[in-house]
C-alpha cells in the first residue's frame, strides 16, 4: 500500500541515534544512585517542566487524543481545560513543596513519612503494576500502528522475512532503544529525552494541522464538516444525552475534572518524578506551572487531527464509466469495506474470522478511532516530512514507555526492594538493582504488550486502569497533606476501600454499546452508562468518596500522630516558603493566576 | 548535570531539517509526489523553518554551555550566592 523510503528511514534513524547518544553522554555522570534514580535532583526548571508535560504526551495523548477528538470532538479538549491544568497548578502551588521538602525519593516513600509502611506498601505494589501496564500498553500500541500503517512491509518484503514478525519486531525495537538509554543515564536520559521528544511533536503535528485545516477550509470549514456537538467543549453538558460523551455536568466535573485529572496529576509518580528532579524548591513549584502553559495550547496539535480526520469524505467504492475512442471504458476504484464502512478516515474494524464489520450493540459498525491521526499523516504527509511525523509518533510512544520505566525502577529499588527485601546495602548496590530492575521492567511490559486487546480507544484502557489505582489515591493524598488527624490507619483502609469500590462499580455496571467482560457488568449489569467514558469517571467518583469517607472514620478511630512528626509533610504544620524577597509577578501564584484567567478565556472562546 | 540540552536538541532539527530541505529541494516541481500536500512542497518550507529552529537553539545552547563550563571552575562558595540564599530560605 504504502512504502517509506531513504529520506523518512535517515530521519528516523537521525532521532534513535541522537536519543541513544544523549543517553552516552550522560553514563559518565551516573556516579550515585541519586544520579540515576533522581537526575541527581539538579535539573533546571525549563527542562523538567517541559518532561513535565512530555510525560503525558506518550501514546495516550498523541493517538488517544485524536481518537477521542473523532469519537466525542472538542469535549475531549475539557482533559485539558477544568482537568489537568488547575490539577497542575494545585500541584505546584500547593503540593510540591511537601513531595520535595520531604525529600522522599519517590511518592510512594512519601507515603511511609506521612503515614506508615503498610499504606506505603499498597501504593508502591499498586503502582509499579500499573507502570508495567502503560508501558505495555505504550508498546503494543506502537506495535500494532506500525502493522497498520505497513511501515516495515517495505523492509520486510527486501529482506525476505515474514510479515507476522513485525510486531515483534516492532516491540524488541522500541523494547531495545528505551532499555539502552535508560541503562546508561536513568532519570536525566529520559527526561533529556521527552524534552526532545515534546519539540519533536510539534515539529510533526504543526505542519499537519496546518495542512488539514488549510483543506478543509480553515476553522469555519471544519466547522461546516463535523456534526455541530462536536465542535462545543460545554454546550449540551448539563445531560447525558445532548453530548457526544454521555456524560453530564456532575460527571463531567466531578469525575474528570476533579477526581481523574487531580488523581493523576497530583499522585502519579511517573509525572511527579519529573518535577523532583529539579535543582531546588523554587523551580520544583514552578515546574507543573510552566508545564501548563503549553498543555493549553496542546489541543490544537493533537485534537485536531481527530476532528480533521472525520472531516474528510469518507472514500466508497467508484465506478466511473467513460467513453474513449470508441471504446467504453470503466474504471473501478475498490475501497476496502473496513474503510467503507468508517468514517471520514477513521476505519470500521474488522472481524477476522467473517471479514465483515464488526457492529455495536446497536448495530452500528464499531469504528477503530486509533487509527484516525495516523492515517490523517498518511493522507497529508507526502515521503520526507512523513519520516518526521512517523517519527514523532515513535518518540510519544517510546517516551511513554521510558517514563513508566524509571518510574518502576525507582520505585521497585526504593520501596519494595530496600524496604523489604535487602536493607543494608551499598549505593552502588542499588543502583546495579536499579539497572536489573530496568531490564525486567522492560521484559514484563513486553509481556502485557502481547495482551493488551479490545478496546477501539486506548484513552479508556487507560483512564480504565488509572481511576481503579489513583482516583482514590488522590483522597488519601489530599488528607494527608491538609488534615493532621489523618492516620495510617485510616489511610491504609481508605485506599484499599476505595480501590475494591471501582473494581466493584466496574463489575456491575455496563456501558451501553458493550458487551459484559472488560468493559464491566462482570457481577451482574445492575446500571447502564451511555458511554465508557462516564462509566470511568462515575467509578472514579465513587471510589474518591468511599476513600474519603472511610479514612476520616478510620482516622477517628485511631491514635493519632504527634504534630512534632508532621513538621513539613501536613500544610498547617509546615513554615510558608519565603518569597518575601520576589517581585510579586515573579511568585508562581502570580504565574498560577495568569494560567487560570488564560484558561477561562479558552474555554469562554470554545463554549 | 552538566549539559545544556540546547546544543543536543539544536543540532537534530537542525540536521533533519537540512535533510528535509536538500531533498525539497531536489524534488522541487514533482507535483505527483505532492499532490497530497495540497501542491505545497512542505519539505522545503518546513525544513527551512526547521533549520532556523535548530540553528537557533544550538546557538543557545552553545551560550548556556560556555556558562556552565565557567561555573564549574569557579570555587563551589562564590557560585551563584544568590541561588544560595534561596535554597536556604525555601528548605
Amino acid at each position: 500500500m504504502f512504502n517509506l523510503t531513504a529520506v523518512d528511514w535517515l530521519i528516523m534513524l537521525l532521532y534513535f541515534g541522537f536519543v541513544v547518544g544523549i543517553g552516552f553522554a550522560l553514563k559518565p555522570k551516573m556516579k550515585t544512585s541519586k544520579d540515576f534514580f533522581q537526575a541527581g535532583r539538579a535539573l533546571p526548571a525549563w527542562i523538567c517542566g517541559l518532561a513535565f508535560i512530555s510525560a503525558n504526551l506518550g501514546a495516550q495523548e498523541v493517538i488517544g487524543m485524536g481518537a477521542s477528538g473523532a469519537k466525542y470532538g472538542l469535549e475531549t479538549a475539557q482533559f485539558y481545560g477544568i482537568g489537568a491544568i488547575s490539577a497542575m497548578i494545585f500541584v505546584g502551588i500547593f503540593m510540591m513543596p511537601f513531595y520535595y521538602g520531604s525529600k522522599a525519593r519517590s511518592v510512594p516513600e512519601f507515603l511511609r513519612l506521612r503515614f506508615d509502611e503498610k499504606t506505603r506498601a499498597v501504593n508502591a505494589c499498586s503502582f509499579a503494576a500499573m507502570t508495567v501496564f502503560s508501558s505495555g500498553i505504550s508498546m503494543y500500541a506502537m506495535a500494532r500502528l506500525m502493522q497498520a500503517l505497513h511501515v516495515f512491509d517495505g523492509l520486510f518484503r527486501a529482506q525476505g522475512w515474514a510479515p507476522e514478525g513485525i510486531f515483534t519486531f516492532s516491540i524488541v525495537l522500541s523494547a531495545a532503544i528505551v532499555l539502552a538509554y535508560i541503562f546508561m543515564g536513568g532519570l536525566a536520559s529520559a527526561i533529556y529525552n521527552e524534552v526532545l521528544q515534546f519539540f519533536l511533536i510539534i515539529a510533526g503535528f504543526l505542519p499537519l494541522v496546518l495542512l488539514g485545516l488549510r483543506n478543509v477550509g480553515g476553522w469555519s470549514g471544519l466547522k461546516a464538516s463535523v456534526p455541530a456537538a462536536y465542535m462545543h467543549e460545554w454546550k449540551g453538558v448539563a445531560h447525558a444525552s445532548t453530548n457526544p460523551m454521555g456524560v453530564e455536568i456532575v460527571g463531567l466535573g466531578m469525575g474528570l475534572g476533579f477526581v481523574l485529572a487531580y488523581g493523576y496529576w497530583c499522585t502519579d509518580f511517573l509525572v511527579i518524578q519529573t518535577a523532583m528532579a529539579s535543582k531546588n524548591m523554587e523551580s520544583a513549584r514552578r515546574v507543573p506551572l510552566i508545564a501548563a502553559v503549553p498543555k493549553m495550547f496542546f489541543p490544537f496539535l493533537v485534537v485536531v487531527p481527530g476532528l480533521l480526520a472525520i472531516s474528510l469524505p469518507t472514500p466508497h467504492s467508484t465506478t466511473v464509466t467513460r467513453v474513449e475512442k470508441g471504446a467504453i471504458i470503466h474504471e473501478i476504484t475498490v475501497v476496502t469495506p473496513e474503510v467503507e464502512q468508517g468514517r471520514g478516515l477513521v476505519p470500521a474494524k474488522i472481524n477476522p474470522v467473517t471479514g465483515k464489520p464488526m457492529l455495536t450493540a446497536s448495530g452500528e459498525p464499531l469504528l477503530d478511532y486509533d487509527m484516525a491521526t495516523p492515517n490523517l499523516l498518511l493522507h497529508f504527509f507526502p515521503t520526507g516530512i512523513l519520516g518526521l511525523g512517523l517519527t514523532a509518533l515513535l518518540a510519544s510512544f517510546m517516551s511513554g514507555m521510558a517514563n513508566n520505566v524509571t518510574a518502576f525502577n525507582t520505585v521497585f529499588t526504593y520501596d519494595l526492594y530496600q524496604s523489604y527485601i535487602y536493607k543494608g546495602g551499598s549505593d552502588r548496590h542499588y543502583m546495579a538493582v536499579g539497572r536489573c530492575a530496568t531490564v525486567g521492567g522492560i521484559l514484563l511490559s513486553i509481556g502485557t504488550a502481547y495482551a493488551a486487546i479490545n478496546f477501539n480507544n486506548i484513552m479508556d484502557t487507560l483512564q480504565l486502569v488509572f481511576s481503579f489505582v489513583n482516583a482514590p489515591l488522590f483522597a488519601t493524598f489530599l488528607l494527608g497533606m491538609f488534615w493532621k488527624r489523618a492516620t495510617g490507619h485510616g489511610a491504609f483502609s481508605g485506599l484499599i476501600a476505595g480501590t475494591a469500590t471501582a473494581m466493584l462499580h466496574h463489575g456491575l455496571t455496563l456501558p451501553i454499546e458493550a458487551r459484559p467482560g472488560i468493559h464491566g457488568g462482570w457481577i451482574a449489569v445492575l446500571y447502564h452508562y451511555p458511554s465508557d467514558m462516564a462509566q470511568n469517571f462515575w467509578t472514579a467518583i465513587f471510589a474518591f468518596w468511599v476513600n474519603f469517607i472511610v479514612t476520616v472514620a478510620v482516622s477517628y478511630c485511631t491514635k493519632a500522630r504527634p504534630e512534632a512528626e508532621l513538621v513539613g509533610l501536613v500544610h498547617s504544620l509546615t513554615p510558608r516558603p519565603e518569597h518575601a524577597h520576589q517581585v510579586w509577578w515573579k511568585r508562581p501564584e502570580a504565574l498560577a493566576v495568569a494560567i487560570l484567567l488564560a484558561v477561562i478565556a479558552l474555554n469562554i472562546f470554545f463554549y | 548535570m552538566d549539559l545544556d540540552l540546547r546544543t543536543p536538541i539544536g543540532l537534530m532539527f537542525a540536521l533533519a531539517g537540512a535533510i528535509l530541505t536538500a531533498f525539497g529541494l531536489r524534488t522541487d516541481g514533482n507535483a505527483a509526489l505532492y499532490a497530497r500536500s495540497l501542491g505545497i512542497n512542505v519539505n522545503l518550507w518546513w525544513g527551512l523553518v526547521l533549520v532556523a529552529f535548530g540553528l537557533t537553539m544550538f546557538l543557545f545552547g552553545q551560550r548556556g554551555q560556555m556558562r556552565i563550563e565557567k561555573e564549574r571552575l569557579l570555587p563551589q562558595g562564590k557560585r551563584g550566592s544568590a541561588e544560595g540564599k534561596l535554597n536556604k530560605a525555601a528548605s
